[in-house]
């Protein structure tokens, strides 16, 4: 910005501990055209002043040098337009060092160099304005999809389904009912499949296709451009957003052999189904009418060799096909052998009422194994029941409660065996063949898995985690994919009942269009949503190096036929990965840029080695570890005075260009502190802290070149609670600089 | 489709599933108004330590929402503010809102200058009444909105010490309540619910004795603003406990008590014998139980802990407590493995209650419960519901149901103007 004023408060102790006047004379030496002090900048009078200030002097951009930038965030975004740089001294000097103090004073002059340093080096952005199509396409037309093909209709958007098979309504197609899900909770409840599946047909703004599939998605939210295979022949089109409602599949029974589960009377839950729609309970092996039913529980879920986690529907599936059997033949004795009754919530009504029925018996006990005796007759084994250690049961049909497995395509396997295909033909060496061959081996199952087959250069489907479920922050933000404007619904997203997956769909249809919605008014999505500045990329620098396109947690770079990263601006979540992973320092935002960073860094005034006086610079997470040290401050912890803390978006939006300018311009050490990594990560960019540390890999080798010591820089990860620790983590690497010495480079 | 043309969704409870559905709605581009009876937003979740299974602090996704909450223009947020009226008339709700006097108002920097000189003690809400606070003070560290509350109740006769103390003139004892009209398209009801009372479990020893707790006791214990700053201490003496008990189904499946499972204990209870074990590796944990509860990926976490030495998990009813001998607790339980009547000894018993749904009293219009207490649904005449006041459920249940509640809410008052 060219015109920047200083706004300096001088209350909240700030103007008690510090020298003001010398923090206003650094205005004038970093050419700022005006300086305004007072006592309470963030009230009405103190706001009156900064706007007379930003009138007067006509300025584009104002240092507010007061509390932190997540305090009083309404009064200093003043008219909106203007560039605002956010200077904590409350925080980050008043409350957290001791007044009137030299370390403290140059602690608060560094931070508004710093502030001002940045201010001059930002810039405004245009908003994006791009034409976005609203419509949803929604894959897969089971209960979730055709709930979310009913909810986003249902709120204006035009709705094309895509179905794979002949018929509409996924595993319930033929089932008549389904777990109770409303009051009183004691009875099944109708299947909503048909019903729904009606409606739509008769919906204006909804198209249902059926024996189709998605051939390709090419482009960006907004703007996809969709091709899709039908009995018509092939159709092209374009949508704003995408559900993924591509349900689940049982469990094999094939893999269940000691549960019975290659044996002709054993059969899977869904073949009851099939059984019960059809009206006739038979015996596979005879036609027979069973006598005696025995279900099995958690057939393969809870299960390391099979599915880790729980299925979730598998015991009320049984209990609701416990009732339809007592409905259809009343004579029927139904036994079920559980390890655990899990009917959450009200469901608790239904077990108590199924519990009830005369010919019906429920037990804990874990079921070794199903023999038959070549008859068709069945003997189950029992151990650890309440009937005794080792029981035999017979049965004429045994039903084994599979689990459910996500229909999902792991975008990232897909794309490792894609990749190591082409090396196969294009490599250069026989070790690379070698090495694409082993991989092209390993990745084999994920030959021709491919569901939604988008043209993203980090595969064709989304990322999965654990388990295969495709989603990202499963606890607060459930719906969050790794794809902008792709949303995931029912069980291909998490494990769960029919009547939850009906409300899945309509959370994920919302999601859908509120990403529409976002785009259209130039403005991203979760989690910086509202945020509107998007990456621009300095192209003719590119080394076509591929981190940037390679890193990017959501997939929005593509790359042409050398390598050069294609920006797709409505995928971008603006989360700076790309900036930080960028080693020609070529990618930038507006307002948050390798070179703003770089002039903080720069801004820092490094005394002399024998001053003693480290100075340390701290990259700080500004969702985690930046709350942290505020509620430190704000609760009177110290810490350190050497420390100059820089917010960053995250840990991976950090460029190592910072930690190089840090070090050679005679800064003792640098400390990133960002979120948790791991199965359990808590980064909102899933990787930030990893993918900081593993360039700081490469910043070593640096390091070593320079002898300079390893531990000079140093990545920690925090959690947003964890304000009892933070200070403790500057002091210590404060102290482990302090044992090492001064930098060598100081005054270079 | 014009969404700014509808009036705006009234959003009820401003908890995990209340501030979802707000920042859904308005990302979605509705209006929205969000209120809050507490001064600040967070409800249950914020008085929570961890979240299942991931271990994770929920203040953290709360600070993302927060984010998304401040900079949308959409949202309008009251805090201590309450639903006196509501009714429908013409398509559109006429509700009339009571807000708290502002004693502390938008100046307030939280400097805590008043704190410090306040004579008077409260006991503290956040904390579940386990610690005494001074009657003005931050609720939590990085609470929103980010200004002191003030329980005027409490201030001694004619005591004026944090305005005087105050530099921003932020203090106004004289404040009065105000009442606001809204018109809004839709409502949605996100009260969320409270703990299954202790006392009402005396035979368990809720509210006889000292070292006979809560799960939502525990949430505080282990929390690093709680009111042992994160100590894990039995209250009686202020010792940590050798030997912990958890009683699952504390007036959950019980006909007694609440006739549902309330979803979230035996989740809770495992993330507690986890906060116990990592603080305290020589305590014994035992988890006495009637179902193992742990849905979905949740197993993980089950899996983890009965691999975990020094915790055992029983399926035994626990149909009494009694003090012990030795100052310890005594329970009698029915080891169901076993088939056998079982004595047991803890130090520190946490009884798992389960979650009453606020709903009833607690809204000014009569809103259709079904036959536990929880409320249903009304989308031709524009109410929907979200969160635990619609059915027991945990955190991520809750922000489903809520972007699921924002849609319903949306096509409720879609055209609604």
């Amino acid at each position: 910005m060219e015109r920047v004023g200083l706004m300096l408060c001088t209350g909240c102790e700030i103007g008690k501990n510090l020298d003001l006047k010398a923090l206003g004379d650094l205005a004038d030496e970093a050419g700022a055209v005006t300086t305004v002090s007072h006592a309470a900048l963030c009230g009405p009078e103190g706001l009156a002043a900064v706007r007379s200030a930003m009138k007067d002097e006509n300025l584009d951009g104002v240092v507010i040098a007061a509390c932190s930038s997540r305090a009083k965030i309404e009064e200093f975004r003043l008219d909106g337009k203007i560039a605002v740089e956010r200077v904590s001294l409350r925080e980050m000097v008043a409350w957290s060092h001791p007044g009137n103090d030299e370390d403290t004073q140059m602690l608060a002059e560094d931070l508004v160099r710093m502030g001002l340093a940045r201010a001059k080096v930002v810039k405004s952005a245009d908003v994006l304005d791009e034409e976005i199509d609203s419509s949803v396409l929604v894959v897969g037309g089971g209960l979730a999809g055709l709930s979310a093909a009913n909810t986003a209709a249902g709120c204006g958007r035009e709705v094309i389904l895509v179905e794979k098979e002949t018929d509409l309504g996924g595993y319930l197609a033929k089932v008549r009912n389904i777990p109770p899900q409303e009051p009183p909770y004691d009875a099944p409840q109708v299947n909503p499949v048909p019903g729904l599946v009606e409606q739509l047909r008769e919906h204006a703004r909804v198209q249902l296709l059926t024996s189709s599939k998605v051939v390709s998605i090419k482009g960006q939210p907004g703007q996809f451009d969709v091709e899709l295979e039908t009995p018509e022949g092939a159709r092209s089109l374009r949508v704003g957003a995408v559900i993924q409602a591509t349900g689940a599949r049982p469990y094999d029974t094939d893999r269940l052999e000691a549960l019975g589960g290659r044996l002709d009377n054993v059969i899977s839950s869904h073949e009851l189904d099939g059984m019960l729609a059809a009206g006739a309970l038979e015996r596979p092996s005879d036609g027979a009418a069973p006598r005696r039913v025995l279900f099995v529980q958690c057939a393969g879920s809870r299960d390391p060799e099979h599915l880790a986690y729980c299925s979730s529907d598998c015991c009320l599936s049984s209990l609701n096909q416990v009732a339809a059997i007592h409905q259809l033949s009343p004579d029927v004795e139904t036994t079920v052998i559980y390890r655990d009754m899990r009917t959450p919530g009200q469901t608790e009504h239904f077990y108590l009422a199924v519990q009830d029925h005369p010919t019906t018996f429920l037990a804990r006990g874990e079921v070794e194994t199903v023999a038959s005796d070549g008859n068709g007759a069945l003997s189950v084994r029992v151990k650890n029941s309440l009937l005794g250690e080792d029981v035999e049961l017979a049965a004429d049909l045994v039903v084994l409660a599979v689990g459910m497995v996500p229909e999902s395509a792991d975008g990232e396997g897909i794309r490792i065996l894609t990749d190591a295909t082409r090396k196969l033909e294009t490599g250069d060496s026989d070790k690379q063949r070698e090495d694409a061959r082993k991989q092209i081996e390993e990745y084999a199952r994920f030959e021709g898995t491919e569901i939604l087959n988008l043209d993203y250069r980090q595969g064709p489907d989304l990322p999965v985690l654990g388990s295969s479920f495709p989603d990202s922050h499963f606890i607060c933000f459930p719906y969050e994919t790794q794809r902008t404007g792709i949303y995931t619904a029912g069980t291909v997203r998490a494990p769960m009942l029919p009547a939850r997956a009906l409300e899945d769909g309509q959370g994920a249809a919302f999601k859908a269009l509120q990403c529409t919605a976002a785009l259209a008014r130039g403005e991203t999505v979760h989690p910086r949503s509202g945020d509107t500045s998007v990456p621009e990329f300095s192209l003719q620098r590119c080394t076509q190096c591929k981190r940037c396109t390679e890193e990017c947690p959501f997939g929005t770079l593509n790359e042409d036929e050398k390598g050069t990263p294609q920006l797709n601006a409505l995928r971008c979540r603006h989360c700076g990965i790309c900036m930080g992973s960028c080693p020609e320092r070529i990618v930038n935002f507006a307002e948050y840029s390798v070179g703003g960073v770089a002039a903080m860094v720069k801004a820092i005034e490094v005394p002399e080695e024998e001053d003693e006086k480290p100075r340390i610079l701290a990259l700080l997470c500004e969702n985690d570890a930046l709350p942290a040290l505020d509620a430190a401050a704000e609760r009177g912890k110290k810490w350190n005075p050497w420390v100059r803390i820089i917010p960053v978006r995250c840990l991976g939006a950090c460029n190592v260009i910072w930690i190089a300018d840090a070090l050679s311009g005679g800064i003792d050490g640098v400390i990133m502190i960002g979120c948790k990594s791991g199965d359990d990560y808590q980064c909102h960019y899933i990787r930030g802290s990893e993918l900081a540390a593993y360039r700081l890999e490469n910043v070593q080798e640096t390091l070593d070149r320079l002898v300079l010591e390893s531990e000079r820089i140093k990545v920690v990860e925090l959690a947003h609670d964890e304000w009892d620790r933070i200070p403790a983590v500057l002091d210590e690497f404060a102290e482990t600089i302090e044992e090492i010495g001064a930098n060598p480079y100081k005054g270079f | 489709m014009n969404e700014t043309k509808s009036l705006p969704v009234l959003v009820i409870g401003a908890g995990i599933a209340g501030v979802s559905v707000a920042v859904e709605s308005a990302e979605a581009g509705r209006e929205v108004v969000l209120v809050e009876s507490e001064p600040v937003i967070g409800g249950r979740v914020i008085r929570s330590y961890h979240y299942f299974p991931k271990m994770c602090p929920p203040t953290c996704g709360m600070e993302l929402n927060t984010r998304r909450l401040e900079r949308n223009p959409r949202v309008q947020l009251l805090t201590g503010t309450t639903v006196t009226a509501a009714t429908k008339a013409n398509g559109s709700w006429k509700v009339t809102l009571r807000r708290e006097p502002a004693y502390v108002n938008d100046r307030c920097t939280a400097c805590a200058k008043c704190s410090e000189v306040c004579p008077a003690e409260v006991s503290d809400s956040m904390n579940l009444g386990m610690q005494e606070v001074p009657a003005i003070r931050l609720p939590y560290p990085n609470a929103w909105p980010h200004r002191f509350v003030l329980d005027r109740m409490a201030c001694p006769d004619g005591c004026k010490a944090c305005v005087d103390a105050c530099e921003y003139d932020a203090i106004d004892l004289q404040a009065q309540p105000t009442e606001e009209e809204h018109e809004v398209s839709a409502v949605v009801i996100a009260t969320g619910w409270h703990p299954y009372p202790l006392e009402k479990l005396e035979e368990l020893g809720g509210g006889r004795f000292p070292d006979v707790i809560a799960n939502v006791n525990m949430e505080r214990l282990a929390s690093p603003w709680g009111p042992t700053g994160g100590k894990i201490l039995r209250p009686s003496n202020g010792e940590p406990p050798q030997r912990v008990a958890f009683v699952q189904c504390a007036g959950s499946r019980d006909v007694n008590h609440l006739a549902y499972c309330s979803d979230i204990c035996c989740l809770a209870s495992l993330k507690q014998a986890l906060y116990v074990k990592e603080q305290l590796p020589e305590a014994e944990v035992t988890i006495y139980y009637i179902d193992r509860r742990t849905p979905g990926r949740n197993e993980a976490l089950l899996t983890r802990m009965t691999g975990t030495e020094g915790v055992r998990l029983v399926k035994g009813k626990v149909g009494k407590v009694e003090q012990g001998t030795g100052g310890d607790l005594m329970l009698k339980l029915e080891d169901v493995e076993r088939g056998t009547l079982e004595e047991a000894h803890a130090d520190l018993v946490v009884l798992a209650t389960g979650m009453v749904p606020n709903v009833g009293e607690d809204l000014p219009f009569s809103v259709k419960v079904d036959q536990d207490g929880f409320a249903l649904d009304d989308l031709p005449g524009g109410l929907t519901v979200a969160g635990v006041a619609r059915r027991p459920q945990d955190v991520v249940s809750s922000v489903r149901d809520a972007t699921g509640a924002a849609a319903r809410a949306w096509m409720a008052g879609e055209g609604v103007r």
